[in-house]
């Protein structure tokens, strides 16, 4: 077995308990943090890490918090996008529920290194036990002196506000998570200004997921050098892949960047249930392009999957066997990305609903030859053209799923039917 | 001052200057939608996406500020398929409903679709039904399904008014623009929604559907419902006569100046024209006869009124007459009403502060208290004699019959001073002239009613509360047999032996910027589009 960092956790009896995190090395980063080390110290440790932004971007997570002005007279500000609404992605859930005070130190790691106010979880409304699991965390944390004024007896002082969600994907969006924080209706902001220099009220802002937060004991702990190698040249450590689909096995595995998907997939989740043979692979969450099979030993870090045209994204893996209907598996994706787009700019507000109406045209039999010629074009019409990343979050699994699987739409189409069985 | 080359053209503008507006110092129009100079930047509608050397994305112009050395393409191939693109989305799920829509002709979803549509639909599904013709409140009607949410009108309301009414509601395509819990939209300015809505989702319910827009004729104009002047455009309607009982003015608009209003008016102002074309206009010259008025020419008229006048001047006993200009005249006709009565004939009762004109307070936008335009104008021209009786003291000597010739322009003097009043004065004087553009409870006491035009109906200029003068313009002519002040006083003057020379209004702005220090050195032409300030603050 390899090395668990965050996963170790999951399997121990009532980690997310002070008491039980304290007797497996809890705090002691946060010590080792504040006792010797200074604010930069610490974000020169996270940028040798190589510790990417495992949200779904992959930003260098060290290189993010460098860009907060370090003059600004006004508070700054940390927030934890914990609005974890990627389909196929239930990591930070897990974190949430068993490893809160990994997450909390975390956070106080972070926020000592930004010389941050206030920190503000943001948590997806449908989260109700994972919110009540972390609010409670808190209360310990803070009647042990772990949070609040003078944190372990330094001039480091901290406050964590929960903010739970209402239900809008959107709101994983950096931007509009900040704007729906700020009692708004959840509308991405026009970048630049990037919420480092301009973000919550104004203030800079640091705003980083779950999962990145929660590395932040273990390479305090243990040195960037020993995070930095069990990845790859520039994706430091592991991640928490998230295993959905045909597959024996499915859940959330803690693997090293850069393993092989094949292995995930065969190795890890038990390979395709029923026997069957696999078809295609989404690595990265719904917005990542598709993977044919032919394309699964691909290396799950950041720039081997963009080097194959897709994304490495939020670590969610969708697996299709070959009895998946992948006209009906992208109407699925896009019906979801018309439901969720803000509506805030033209491109996706109408693209992402018409894409959908014409996807469900063709499930019902009553395709046109020209329709994926024109989906193709909305989807492009799309791309690039939008405030923030949903549409092309949207627009690339249709063209991902036509250029790969054009024969299924086209029989579709000529057919008026399903060339799979019991579909 | 960076230096940008848009479609190879090239121009130094300040720091912070987005490529929108450096496009517009080049006049080169980039299309847009969401994008409003007076309003913040939305950058949601997406159509001003223009290329940028070295930028791999197309960018928006409304909201990218240009910086030294930026070179910008509007109208690359890229960018012309970006905006067919948009035109698309846009009209996606638009009802395409232009022939009932009142908004086609000055519909910008029609403007651009000439230039930048597909012209064939893809489109095979239904469209997104949403509500429609919906009152929001007195003035606007919204159609939510012809709305390409830009968010103008919300943000008028959030900005503007601060009034907070309109919200957008539902996500995606679902997106609606609406009214928050409780709300109507019934500020004092809402019916600026209307003008900058760029397609036909907010409509003016006094408009609507009462002519199409290519019908209409328009002049640059002054806004006469109070002292701030707002730079307006008056839409008239003359081709179609039939329309909307034979209403003429159809509408007006506000017209951009930086100094005063900028983009905006406010509904008193807005709607406040109806007199104009209402159906107690007095059209004919008119005397009393058995307590009725009886219509005459202009001829007998004008030669009772002189005669009156000259009879008591041969005589000596100007203090005799009495003069009630009005803040609602033009510079022009306050001056001419001076040279004529003060200066020519030296009567001393003239004068223009009848009470009644300040209505409620400043707003600290655009409405303010006085609701006369050219208080101003009044004032400076100095019509009321220094030695002379104000409005109310001439009104009281006449009800006392120590005036014999009371001359009353525009002010319905029962309305100030009760009907009572007027009544006495109609008895104690030996004429009442009454010269105005409506019937009212004063010219039914007159003994000579003398039509007069509208403001639509003259040219000429008013000075606001800041001593800003501003030209009005002839729409169009005055109804009946009305004439305008200018002209009424020349006739006169001509049979009171004291012809003025003057041909058209800005002979008389001319010799009046001679006389008058304030307006030294103006003319119309340095009047321009915006109007100049007065000299000093009064002489």
């Amino acid at each position: 077995m390899g090395v668990k960092i965050i996963s170790a956790g999951f399997d121990i009896e009532g980690f997310h308990r002070l008491q039980v995190y304290l007797a497996h090395e809890g705090y002691q980063a946060l010590r080792k943090v504040l006792t010797s080390m200074t604010p930069s110290q610490v974000t020169e440790e996270v940028i040798k890490s190589n510790l990417r932004g495992l949200g779904g971007a992959g930003f260098p997570a060290g290189r993010k918090w460098s860009f907060v002005p370090k003059d600004s007279p006004k508070p700054k500000y940390l927030v934890i996008n914990a609005d974890e609404g990627e389909p196929g992605t239930f990591k930070d859930r897990l974190i949430l529920l068993n490893t809160p005070h990994m997450l909390i130190e975390g956070i106080l790691i972070a926020a000592y290194a930004i010389g941050a106010a206030k920190v503000y979880i943001y948590i997806r409304g449908e989260y109700t036990e994972p919110a009540k699991v972390i609010g409670q965390a808190l209360e310990e944390v803070r009647a042990n002196n772990y949070l609040g004024q003078h944190i372990l007896g330094t001039d480091f002082s901290l406050d964590v506000v929960i903010h739970r969600g209402a239900g809008a994907y959107i709101c994983g969006e950096e931007t509009a998570l900040l704007e729906s924080l700020e009692g708004k209706k959840g509308w991405p902001r026009l970048k630049p200004p990037f919420p480092a220099l301009v973000g919550l009220f104004d203030c800079p802002t640091v705003i980083n997921n779950v999962e990145t937060i929660a590395f932040l004991p273990a390479i305090i702990n243990r040195g960037w050098k020993w995070f930095a190698d069990l990845g790859t040249e520039r994706n430091g450590g592991t991640r928490l892949f998230c295993v959905s689909g045909s597959v024996n096995r499915p859940g959330v595995y803690e693997l090293p960047m850069g393993t092989p998907l094949r292995e995930i997939i065969y190795e890890q989740a038990g390979g395709i249930k029923g026997d069957k043979s696999l078809k295609a692979v989404i690595p990265g969450g719904s917005s990542a392009p598709v993977l044919s099979r032919d394309q699964i030993d691909v290396k799950m870090d950041f720039d081997s999957l963009m080097a194959a045209g897709s994304m490495a994204g939020s670590g969610g893996i969708i697996v299709m066997d070959e009895d998946t209907c992948m006209p009906h598996a992208l109407w699925v994706l896009t019906r979801f990305y018309a439901h969720e787009s803000c509506g805030q700019c033209t491109p996706c507000r109408e693209g992402t609903g018409w894409m959908e109406k014409v996807l469900r045209r063709i499930l019902d039999g009553t395709g046109r030859p020209e329709d994926p010629e024109n989906l193709l074009r909305i989807a492009h019409n799309i791309m690039g053209n939008t405030i923030c990343p949903l549409g092309d979050a949207a627009a690339l699994p249709v063209i991902s799923f036509l250029e790969k699987f054009a024969n299924e739409f086209d029989f579709h189409i000529s057919q008026h039917r399903c060339d799979i069985e019991g579909v | 001052m960076p230096t940008v080359t848009i479609d190879g053209q090239q121009i130094g503008v300040p720091e912070g200057t987005t490529i929108i507006q450096a496009a517009e110092m080049l006049d080169i129009h980039i299309p847009r939608y969401c994008y409003h100079p007076g309003l913040s930047i939305a950058g949601s509608c997406r159509m001003c996406l223009v290329q940028v050397e070295k930028t791999p994305k197309l960018q928006i112009a409304c909201y990218t500020p240009v910086s030294e050395g930026m070179a910008v393409h509007t109208n690359t191939e890229q960018v012309v398929k970006a905006r067919q693109a948009i035109l698309e989305f846009l009209l996606l799920n638009h009802p395409v409903d232009c022939p009932v829509c009142d908004q086609a002709g000055e519909c910008w979803l029609q403007e651009y679709y000439m230039e930048y549509g597909l012209y064939d639909s893809a489109l095979l599904e239904d469209k997104v039904r949403k509500r429609k013709a919906v009152i929001l409140g007195p003035h606007i009607v919204l159609d939510t399904e012809r709305c390409i949410l830009c968010s103008r009108c919300l943000r008028f309301c959030d900005e503007i008014t601060k009034t907070h009414e309109l919200g957008i509601f539902e996500r995606g395509d679902r997106s609606e623009i609406w009214l928050y819990p409780g709300k109507v939209l019934d500020n004092k300015y809402c019916g600026n929604v209307a003008d900058i809505c760029p397609v036909g989702s907010l409509t003016d319910r006094d408009f609507r559907f009462i002519c199409r827009v290519w019908y209409l004729e328009d002049v640059n104009s002054i806004c006469p419902c109070c002292s701030t002047g707002c730079n307006i455009i008056v839409d008239y309607n003359l081709k179609r006569p039939h329309a909307a009982k034979g209403r003429r003015l159809m509408r007006l608009r506000p017209r951009y100046n930086p100094e005063v209003n900028k983009w905006w008016m406010c509904d008193e102002g807005r709607y406040g024209f109806k007199f104009v074309d209402a159906s107690d206009r007095i059209l004919d010259p008119a005397r009393k006869e058995n307590d009725k008025l009886k219509p005459i020419p202009w001829e007998e008229a004008l030669g009772r009124v002189a005669r009156a006048i000259r009879a008591l001047v041969d005589e000596g006993r100007q203090e005799q007459i009495g003069i009630i200009t009005s803040r609602w005249s033009t510079n022009e006709e306050l001056y001419m009403a001076r040279r004529l009565f003060v200066e020519q004939l030296g009567v001393k009762g003239l004068d223009h502060r009848v009470p009644g004109n300040i209505v409620g307070q400043d707003d600290g936008f655009l409405i303010r208290a006085d609701k006369s335009p050219n208080s101003k104008g009044a004032e400076l021209i100095a019509v009321h004699h220094p030695e002379g009786m104000d409005a109310t003291q001439i009104v009281q000597a006449a009800s006392q019959g120590k005036i014999k010739l009371l001359y009353v322009l525009h002010h319905d003097l029962a309305e100030a001073f009760g009907n009572k009043l007027i009544q006495k004065v109609s008895q104690n004087t030996e004429l009442l002239v009454y010269q105005g553009t409506n019937f009212n409870q004063t010219s039914d006491q007159a003994d000579v009613v003398l039509p007069a035009a509208a403001w639509p109906e003259k040219e000429g200029t008013f000075t606001n509360y800041a001593g800003r003068v501003q030209k009005i313009n002839e729409a169009f002519a005055p109804p009946g047999r009305a004439w305008p002040d200018g002209k009424i006083f020349v006739e006169l003057a001509s049979r009171l032996g004291a012809p003025f020379r003057y041909i058209c209004a800005e002979d008389i702005f001319r010799e009046m910027a001679d006389r008058v220090e304030p307006f030294k050195g103006m003319s119309y032409s340095s009047l321009g589009l915006t109007g100049s300030l007065v000299s000093s603050q009064g002489e």
